[in-house]
């Protein structure tokens, strides 16, 4: 184990955000706080990516025309896919909360345990 | 597993242990991995090096990030773009107004929760709709040459169209935002974007000069193909956000 866990303290802190997004994605009942805990792992990647794409006292990735020296601007590759995971996630919260919906219109409640014993009951009466 | 029984205390602690496990395996690897800043960061590769290099050359494009999720990687980008669409698509079959909801009732609920006609929303929106309107533009079209681009300039056009919904009701809005130009502009902005980029995939790789002038001069027309890209990004994103809340709010447009 080297020592660098002093110095990659963005990183750090994307785990710990990303561990609290997965206790609450594996402890909340409510459907809509795993959601929110699911987006927060999400947070948790982006910082991830943009503290590897960090350089050191460079600047933001837009160049002058002419000569240009690479070490004065930090790695343009890790925005790009933060971006990308913006737009999936996005997308994928619009369709989990309309599952969402759709299950509150079904059984008038968030909470999944409830949803889940509501299913049981129905079985067992449909079930000679 | 209902509250308060002993398979779900065993569950809580269970699900406790499995995320400590997990954020102390991933912070071993966080303190293997070399330091946060450091430019000789095995990520920092010819890669970047060759982006920002040539990028403002190859491309027209001097904001490196544009030029690679618009040039380089321009169907990465029409990827995602599909990934909106299909989204706002099922979104579309799960929440669309069937035989079972009445469109009278729909209306109803419309009202209870979101107030008409507020006044304050009214006044502080007759400051606000043109600076965001036109912030949300001016970062779209300079997105090749400071930062920004089609997806934060559609975004903050959708929160324009949020906002002008929200303050005069949906009849007004539907008035430029209906169905058929929802329609028409999403699918004509994807149909433009494959088009475009596949004329310019398909020259590049065949080695046949482009009919499109690029140069590095940074001016907002010297760029080739990406604003005209970058204005598809940020309709496609624009109208995706507003059908999806409007599918939130609605079901579906009504005209």
């Amino acid at each position: 184990m080297n020592n660098y866990i002093v110095t990659n303290l963005p990183e750090v802190a994307a785990i710990v955000l990303f561990g609290i997004g997965c206790s609450n994605l594996l402890l909340a009942r409510n459907l809509v706080k795993k959601i929110i805990g699911l987006n927060i792992m999400d947070t948790a990647i982006y910082l991830f990516l943009a503290a590897k794409g960090y350089v050191e006292n460079a600047a933001a990735p837009i160049v002058s025309s002419g000569a240009v020296d690479p070490d004065l601007y930090v790695n343009p590759v890790p925005s790009g896919l933060v971006l990308t995971g913006i737009v999936v996630s996005v997308s994928v919260t619009a369709v989990l909360l309309a599952l969402t919906v759709r299950l509150h219109e079904e059984f008038h409640t968030l909470d999944i345990d409830e949803i889940v014993h509501q299913l049981r009951v129905k079985d067992r009466e449909a079930a000679p | 597993m209902l509250k308060g029984t002993r398979i779900q205390t065993l569950y809580n602690f269970l699900s406790i242990a499995f995320t400590m496990l997990l954020i102390g395996i991933l912070l071993y690897t966080v303190s293997e991995l070399p330091a946060v800043g450091d430019p000789l960061h095995p990520a920092n590769n010819e890669v970047a090096v060759h982006y920002l290099v040539n990028g403002a050359r190859e491309t027209g494009a001097l904001n490196a990030v544009t030029a690679m999720i618009l040039d380089y990687r321009a169907f990465d980008t029409l990827g995602e773009l599909c990934v909106l669409f299909v989204s706002a698509c099922s979104v579309f079959i799960l929440l669309r107004v069937d035989a079972g909801r009445k469109e009278e009732e729909v209306e109803a609920i419309d009202r209870r929760y979101e107030p008409k006609d507020d006044p304050i929303l009214n006044k502080a929106f007759l400051f606000l709709i043109p600076a965001v309107f036109l912030f949300g533009v001016y970062i779209t079209l300079t997105g090749h040459l400071s930062p920004g681009g089609g997806f934060s300039g559609g975004a903050i056009i959708a929160a324009g169209l949020l906002l002008y919904l929200n303050a005069f009701g949906l009849e007004s809005t539907e008035r430029f935002m209906h169905r058929i130009r929802y329609r028409r502009l999403s699918c004509g902005a994807l149909g433009f974007y494959f088009i475009a980029k596949g004329y310019s995939f398909f020259v590049g790789a065949n080695g046949i000069d482009s009919v499109i002038p690029v140069s590095d001069k940074g001016n907002i027309l010297s760029a080739g193909l990406i604003m005209p890209l970058n204005i598809c990004v940020a309709i496609v994103v624009s109208t995706t956000i507003y059908a999806i809340y409007l599918m939130f709010r609605k079901g579906w447009f009504n005209i």
